[in-house]
C-alpha cells in the first residue's frame, strides 16, 4: 500500500508527464536553431564561447516572448574541430532535425566543407566568424569580419607608422593563402614592399630557420597569420630570440585571447583589427560582458565570435519578425532591402544585400608588455564592400562560389 | 662569419630536436621494438608536469627533472600493467600505445598558460638568438654520451642490452628480465618526458602538443636502426643538415618534404636503417 509520500510522489510524476506534453506541444511551434561549433579539439579554446553566445541570445529570445511568439529550440551538435563532422552533423539538422536556420563553423576549411550540403538542401546558414572573405552563397550569412574590415584598415595604419617594409608568416592553407593575398595586394597599393613571405604548414611548432629569415629580411612589421596551436609556439620562440618588431593581424587575440594564455612579453607590440573582444570599453560592449558573465560566470574569454554569434541570433529574430515566416527567400528579400540592421555589443551593424555580409565598427587592438590592451584606433561603420563591387549581387544571382582578389566574379 | 654562424646554429636546432625528441623512442621502439605511439603523450605529461612544478615556484632545471621522473613512472606502470604483455605482438602494441593517447586526451583540458623562455637572447652579426637554444644543443650531445656510458660502460646498461637482445640467456644467468624491461621502458618514457619538459618553455601548451614531436622522432628512430649510438645520432645529424638546408632555402614545407623523401629513400636501400647497414658492413 502506498504510503502518503509515495502518494505525492506519484501525483508529482504525473504532474511533470503533464508539463512535458505541453511542452511538446509547443516544441511543434518552435523555431528551431542547429549549432554546429566545435566543443572540443584542436579550436575548442576559441569556440566553447560561440555555443554559449547562442544559448544567452536564445534565452533572451524566449524570456520575451519568442520570435513572433514562437519560442526558440537549439539543436547543438559538437564538431569536435573535424571537418568530417561538420559534413555528418550538416546533413543531419537539414535532413533528419529540419531545422529552419544553422549556426555552423569555426575554420574555413570547416565551412567549406559544410557550404555544399547547405547548398544540396537549400538550408540556411549564419557563419560567425571573421575570415578571408569572398563567400558570394545565397544560402550564407556571414557576421564575422573580412579583409575590407580588418585589412584595408590595419595594413595601412601599421604602413604609416613602422614603414613600407612587410614580412608575411601565414599557415598554409586556405584562410592562410588568400588573407597573404589580401596583405600583398594591400601593401602594393599603398607603395609598399613585401620583404618575404612564408606559408607554414600547419601542426609546425619549430620557427628557428623562419625567425632567421625574417630577421635577414629587415622589414618595419611582420603580418602574422598563424593558425592552430601548434603554430603559436612562434610567438615565444621570436621573443625569446629578441626578434622585437611590431606583428600585425587578424586572428589573434580577438579569438585564441593568446594575450591572456601565453607568458607576457610574448605579444608585446601585436595590432589586431577586431570588431569586437572583451576589453571594449563602449557601454554596449561593457553591458554584453556584464549579462554575458552573470549567465556564464566560468567563461575564460569572451571574444568576437562571442559577440558575432549573439549579434547573428538577433539578426535572424529580427528578419524572421518583420517576414512573418521563416521561408528563406521572404528573409532573403528583407536583407535585401538593406535596412536590416542590430545594435549590439559591438555597435550599430547592418547586412548588406549583394554579398549578405555585415558591416562593422573595427577596434584596433594593440597587445602591451605586460599583456593589457590599448586601442590605439576606431573606424566605424566599416562596410564589407569588395564582394559588390567586385560583382557579386545575391539579389540577382547565386554563384554559391568563393572569390579572392586574383580570381574574382566573373565580369559580364 | 655571421652567415656561417647562422647556419651552424640551425644546423645545431635542427639536431637537438631530432635528438632530444628521438632518444625516448629510440630506446623503446628502436631497442625493445614496442611500436609506441604514446610517445607524444609521455613528451606532453613531461611538459605538463615541467610547468606545473615551475608555476608552483620550482627553478626550472628541477621542474624538468620532475617532468622527466614523472613521464618515467608512468612509463612503468603502464609497461607493468599493458606493454609487457605484447612484446611479441607489435601491432597489439599499436593498439594499446594509441589507447593510452586517447584516454590522455580525455582527462586534460584544452589550454595552459606557459612559464616563458628563460636565459635571453645574444647577437652575432644582424641576427639575434635565443641563448636557450644553446643549451638544447648542448644538452642534446650530452644526453648522446651519457646513453653511450650508461649502455657500453655500465653493469645495468650491458644487462639491459643483453636482457634485450637474448632474453633466455640473460634469464639463465639470474637476470631478473621482467624487472629489466620495465626499467628500460621508463628510461625511454623518462627521455621522452625530459624532451617535453626542456620544450615546454618554448612552445604552446596543449594536449596534442606531443603530435608535433611524433614525425620526427619516428623519422630519426626508423633511419636509424636499432642502434642508439651508431644509428639515430648520425640519423639525426643527416636529417638536421636536409632539414636546416631545405628550410633556409625553401621554407618550412620543403624542409617537411626533405625529410620525408630521406625516410622513403633510406627504408628503400638500407631497411635496416642507418646502424643495420654500418653493423653489416662490419661483418
Amino acid at each position: 500500500m502506498p504510503s502518503g509520500r509515495q502518494f505525492v510522489k506519484a501525483m508529482r510524476l504525473g504532474g511533470a508527464i503533464g508539463v512535458l506534453t505541453a511542452s511538446v506541444a509547443l516544441a511543434q511551434d518552435a523555431i528551431k536553431i542547429g549549432v554546429l561549433e566545435d566543443q572540443s579539439g584542436d579550436f575548442a579554446a576559441a569556440t566553447m564561447v560561440k555555443v554559449n553566445a547562442i544559448t544567452l541570445a536564445a534565452e533572451e529570445i524566449n524570456a520575451a516572448g519568442g520570435i513572433g511568439g514562437r519560442p526558440v529550440e537549439l539543436v547543438v551538435y559538437d564538431t569536435q574541430s573535424d571537418n568530417t563532422r561538420y559534413q555528418e552533423f550538416m546533413r543531419r539538422v537539414l535532413q533528419s532535425d529540419q531545422v529552419d536556420v544553422v549556426f555552423a563553423g569555426f575554420s574555413s576549411a570547416s565551412r567549406e566543407a559544410y557550404r555544399p550540403i547547405v547548398n544540396q538542401f537549400d538550408g540556411l546558414a549564419f557563419y560567425n566568424n571573421q575570415y578571408e572573405g569572398g563567400v558570394c552563397d545565397a544560402n550564407m550569412i556571414v557576421t564575422g569580419a573580412v579583409p575590407e574590415q580588418q585589412f584595408s584598415t590595419l595594413i595601412p595604419w601599421m604602413m604609416e607608422k613602422y614603414g613600407n617594409n612587410v614580412y608575411t608568416l601565414a599557415a598554409d592553407y586556405n584562410f592562410g593563402q588568400i588573407s597573404a593575398e589580401w596583405v600583398r595586394q594591400i601593401v602594393e597599393e599603398n607603395g609598399g614592399t613585401m620583404v618575404g613571405e612564408e606559408f607554414i604548414p600547419l601542426g609546425v611548432s619549430q620557427f628557428g630557420q623562419s625567425i632567421q629569415n625574417i630577421q635577414a629580411a629587415k622589414p618595419g612589421f611582420v603580418v602574422t597569420l598563424l593558425v592552430g596551436a601548434a603554430q603559436a609556439s612562434y610567438y615565444e620562440q621570436a621573443a625569446a630570440a629578441n626578434v622585437n618588431l611590431p606583428m600585425a593581424s587578424s586572428v589573434n587575440v580577438g579569438q585564441g585571447y593568446e594575450h591572456k594564455r601565453f607568458t607576457p612579453p610574448s605579444l608585446k607590440d601585436m595590432y589586431v583589427t577586431t570588431n569586437f573582444i572583451e576589453e571594449v570599453d563602449t557601454p554596449a560592449a561593457k553591458a554584453f560582458i556584464e549579462k554575458f558573465r552573470a549567465r556564464f560566470p566560468d567563461e575564460p574569454y569572451i571574444n568576437q565570435e562571442a559577440a558575432n554569434s549573439y549579434i547573428a541570433m538577433n539578426l535572424y529574430k529580427l528578419m524572421v519578425e518583420r517576414a512573418g515566416t521563416t521561408d528563406h527567400a521572404a528573409l532573403r528579400a528583407e536583407i535585401a532591402k538593406g535596412d536590416v540592421c542590430f545594435d549590439g555589443p559591438s555597435g550599430n551593424v547592418c547586412l548588406d544585400p549583394k554579398s549578405q555580409h555585415m558591416s562593422h565598427t573595427i577596434f584596433l587592438a594593440k597587445v602591451e608588455a605586460d599583456h593589457s590592451i590599448s586601442f590605439p584606433n576606431v573606424w566605424e561603420n566599416i562596410a564589407p564592400y569588395w564582394l559588390g563591387e567586385a560583382g557579386c549581387d545575391l539579389t540577382k544571382n547565386d554563384p554559391s562560389a568563393q572569390y579572392t582578389p586574383s580570381s574574382p566574379p566573373p565580369q559580364e | 662569419m655571421s652567415t656561417l654562424f647562422s647556419f651552424l646554429f640551425q644546423f645545431g636546432d635542427a639536431f637537438a630536436f631530432l635528438v632530444i625528441a628521438s632518444m625516448g623512442l629510440a630506446i623503446i621502439f628502436g631497442m625493445m621494438g614496442v611500436i609506441n605511439l604514446a610517445h607524444g603523450e609521455f613528451i606532453m605529461c613531461g611538459a605538463y608536469t615541467t610547468v606545473s612544478l615551475a608555476q608552483l615556484g620550482l627553478p626550472l632545471p628541477l621542474a624538468i627533472l620532475g617532468g622527466s621522473i614523472t613521464a618515467g613512472l608512468i612509463g612503468m606502470v603502464l609497461e607493468r600493467t599493458i606493454i609487457r604483455h605484447l612484446y611479441h605482438r607489435p601491432l597489439d602494441s599499436i593498439v594499446a600505445t594509441w589507447g593510452a593517447t586517447q584516454g590522455v586526451l580525455i582527462v586534460l583540458g584544452s589550454t595552459m598558460q606557459g612559464v616563458g623562455t628563460p636565459l635571453g637572447s645574444f647577437t652575432v652579426g644582424g641576427f639575434s638568438y635565443s641563448t636557450y637554444r644553446v643549451v638544447l644543443m648542448g644538452i642534446a650531445v650530452l644526453l648522446l654520451v651519457s646513453l653511450y656510458l650508461f649502455f657500453y660502460h655500465t653493469r645495468a646498461g650491458v644487462i639491459a642490452r643483453a636482457t634485450i637482445q637474448l632474453p633466455r640467456m640473460a634469464r639463465a644467468t639470474g637476470v631478473d628480465t621482467g624487472k629489466v624491461y620495465t626499467l628500460t621502458f621508463g628510461l625511454g618514457a623518462a627521455l621522452a618526458g625530459l624532451a617535453g619538459g626542456l620544450y615546454a618553455p618554448t612552445m604552446t601548451l596543449v594536449p596534442t602538443m606531443g603530435a608535433t614531436f611524433m614525425v620526427e622522432s619516428f623519422v630519426t628512430v626508423v633511419i636509424g636502426g636499432g642502434d642508439i649510438f651508431l644509428g639515430a645520432a648520425p640519423a639525426a645529424a643527416i636529417l638536421a643538415v636536409i632539414r636546416s638546408g631545405m628550410t633556409a632555402w625553401q621554407g618550412q614545407l620543403f624542409g617537411q618534404i626533405g625529410l620525408l623523401i630521406t625516410v622513403i629513400i633510406v627504408i628503400r636501400l638500407l631497411p635496416g636503417g642507418l646502424s643495420g647497414w654500418i653493423l653489416g658492413g662490419r661483418k
